[in-house]
Order: C-alpha cells, then sequence, then structure tokens
C-alpha cells in the first residue's frame, strides 16, 4: 500500500512537472530530499543517542519498571497481547506520556526502543505484531495535552489568546485517539490489510 | 516544562547512581545503539521527503488547494487550512511551515489560524511515524495500520472542525 501512494505521488508530481515545463523540478526535490533527509537523520541519531543513553540508566536502575507497574492495569487492557511484566510495556507507557507532554524528541528514542522489544518478543517476523498495531495507532494519532511548538508559535506571531486552540485541540486528540483505537480493533480480526 | 524535563534528567541519573548503576557504561551502551538506529532511519527520511518536496516545489500541493477551497468553505472550514491538512500525514516539519505561513497571512487568532493550531496539535506525523517506528526493526508488512492511521486523520479534521465550532464560536 505504501509503495502504492508512494508511486502514485511520484508519478502525479513528474507528470505535473513535465507539463508545467518544470522537469528540472524533480531533481531538485530530490537533491533537496537528500540533504534534508541527512541532516534530519544526523541530528535524529544525536537526540536519540542522549535520550536512549538515559533510558539505558533508568532501565538499568529498575526504574522503568517501576513506572510501567503504576500504570499497569491501562496498558494491559491497551496491548492484551504483551505480557504484563514485559518490558516493552515501560517503553510504551515513556513514549506516550513524552508524546502527551509534548517532548516530540524525547518521546521517538523511547518509541523506537519499544518497537524493538515488541519485534524481539514477536521473534522478527517483518509483519507488524498486533501489540505494534495498536502502538502505532497510537502514536499516530498523537494525543497532547502540552502542544509545546505550537504554542510557542502563535505567542511568537503576537496572539491575543496563545492557550484558545487548548481546550478544542485536546477534546480533537482524544476523539482521533479513540477513533485510532476503535479502528485498529475493527480492522484487526480481517485476514488481508494494506 | 523545559525545566521539568531537567530535573527529570538529574533524577534518573541520581535514581540510577544510588541503585549502584553503571552510569557511564550505561549511557555509552544505550547511546551507541541511538546512533546505529538514527542512522538507519536515514532512508526511510529520503523515501518519504523526496515525494513531498516534488509537490512543494511545484507547487502542486498549493494548486490542489486553490481548486477545493470553494468546496469546503461550504462546510465552514477555510481553505488557507487545506494545505495543512495535505501535509499534515506527512511531514511534520512541513505542516509546521505552513503553520506559520498561516499565521502571518491571517493572524494566530483568526478562524484559519486557529483551526490549523488544532490540527498540527491534535494529531502526529502519521507517515513519519510509520515509516521510522517499523523501519527501525524491518518490517515491511504494516496490516491494516496504514488504513487505522490515516482514518484517524480524517476523523481528527471533522473532529477538529466540529469542537472548535463549538467551542470558539
Amino acid at each position: 500500500m505504501l509503495s502504492k501512494i508512494w508511486l502514485g505521488m511520484i508519478l502525479i508530481g513528474t507528470a505535473y512537472g513535465l507539463l508545467k515545463g518544470e522537469g528540472s523540478a524533480v531533481l531538485q526535490a530530490a537533491i533537496a530530499a537528500a540533504e534534508a533527509a541527512v541532516k534530519n537523520g544526523l541530528q535524529l541519531a544525536g537526540i536519540l543517542a542522549f535520550w536512549l543513553g538515559i533510558m539505558e540508566v533508568a532501565q538499568r536502575s529498575g526504574l522503568i519498571e517501576k513506572m510501567a507497574k503504576l500504570c499497569r492495569p491501562l496498558l494491559v487492557r491497551l496491548f492484551p497481547s504483551l505480557p504484563p511484566d514485559h518490558p516493552a510495556l515501560g517503553s510504551i507507557l515513556l513514549n506516550l506520556t513524552a508524546n502527551f507532554l509534548g517532548m516530540g524528541n524525547a518521546a521517538t528514542p523511547f518509541g523506537l526502543k519499544a518497537m524493538e522489544q515488541m519485534d524481539q518478543l514477536a521473534g522478527h517476523t517483518g509483519t507488524a505484531s498486533d501489540a505494534m498495531c495498536t502502538f502505532l495507532a497510537l502514536n499516530a494519532a498523537g494525543l497532547t495535552i502540552i502542544p509545546t511548538t505550537v504554542l510557542g508559535l502563535r505567542l511568537a506571531q503576537g496572539s491575543q489568546w496563545p492557550a484558545a486552540f487548548l481546550l478544542p485541540m485536546v477534546l480533537t486528540g482524544l476523539t482521533g485517539t479513540a477513533a485510532a483505537l476503535i479502528t485498529d480493533r475493527l480492522l484487526r480480526r480481517r485476514k488481508k490489510g494494506w | 516544562m523545559d525545566n521539568g524535563i531537567a530535573l527529570l534528567l538529574c533524577f534518573i541519573l541520581l535514581f540510577g547512581y544510588c541503585r549502584k548503576v553503571d552510569l557511564y557504561d550505561s549511557f555509552i551502551t544505550g547511546a551507541s545503539q541511538g546512533i546505529k538506529s538514527g542512522l538507519g532511519l536515514i532512508p526511510y527520511l529520503l523515501a518519504i521527503l523526496f515525494p513531498v518536496y516534488l509537490w512543494q516545489g511545484l507547487g502542486l500541493t498549493q494548486a490542489l488547494c486553490d481548486k477545493l477551497a470553494p468546496y469546503l468553505a461550504f462546510i465552514g472550514l477555510p481553505g488557507e487550512v487545506l494545505p495543512l491538512m495535505i501535509m499534515r500525514p506527512l511531514s511534520g516539519s512541513a505542516s509546521l511551515g505552513i503553520l506559520t505561513d498561516i499565521f502571518s497571512r491571517q493572524g494566530p487568532d483568526s478562524a484559519a489560524g486557529l483551526l490549523a493550531s488544532i490540527y498540527q496539535g491534535g494529531t502526529d506525523t502519521t507517515f513519519f511515524v510509520l515509516t521510522v517506528y517499523c523501519g527501525s526493526v524491518g518490517i515491511r508488512n504494516y496490516r491494516h495500520t496504514l488504513r487505522t492511521c490515516l482514518t484517524a486523520d480524517f476523523v481528527v479534521y471533522g473532529a477538529g472542525l466540529f469542537w472548535m465550532t463549538l467551542l470558539l464560536k
């Protein structure tokens, strides 16, 4: 499915460029994308390294296990296919909390760690397990209560009431998260998906 | 918020120290992993950014929005928000750029500015999450997840308009 969307976007873009007589735009986009991908990737690698380093400390000291224990009832309900004492639940918790508090940069490393742990549990099949699907759905819905970037941007642009959008935004996020969880449950049973 | 993160950081390190964890060694172990997965993500980032940049560079995103805006005004959706709606699931930084553009042209407190704020904050970058998270562990079969996430994105677009109309008018 991703291949089709990807191909579709590239073909439509290229055709549009050729019709406009701007075929060079394709190469320009490739160069710009290459530059941005490496730049973002390196930046991400640095931040990932930092937070995963800190997380390794938290893991070895048993701190993550403690935190996961507190939220276990909710997590176990959301991820019934994971063993209730599995370390992945701790990483999932940290990832969701970081997202919740608007720390996007800190959330990604925890999420990657969670994926790795779930992948190990599933046995490196190359296919998303039930738990991974739920986790990805929750992440893509990305429930946040403190959207630091948007708030900062509104302030910077001289908004009279920077926090005006907060309540509708949280309600929107909750609606989206509920939709993601329900859709995930409904589609899970069907064998063939895209 | 930032102070909270700083305190959390010190707390984790102190807690580890009290539990006799080898702090330095743990940090290096975790950080090496981070570098490896960060570099491994570059191909995935490249794959998603190329078509996004292609459309933006050609003005295709803008052209599409200009065509669709009249139909959307009819359900009360400001047309200026449409480029953001298209880019939001694809690229976080591109949609943030569009958000800035809407703020400076329409003002952050306009209907378009408010709705754009809600969309930017009320959902995450679906394709980024999928490619990066699945890419890091070599998962190529997403099963039903793409459909789940895109459904959620559409629900967010509807819900955002609904809650804004209900609460801010």
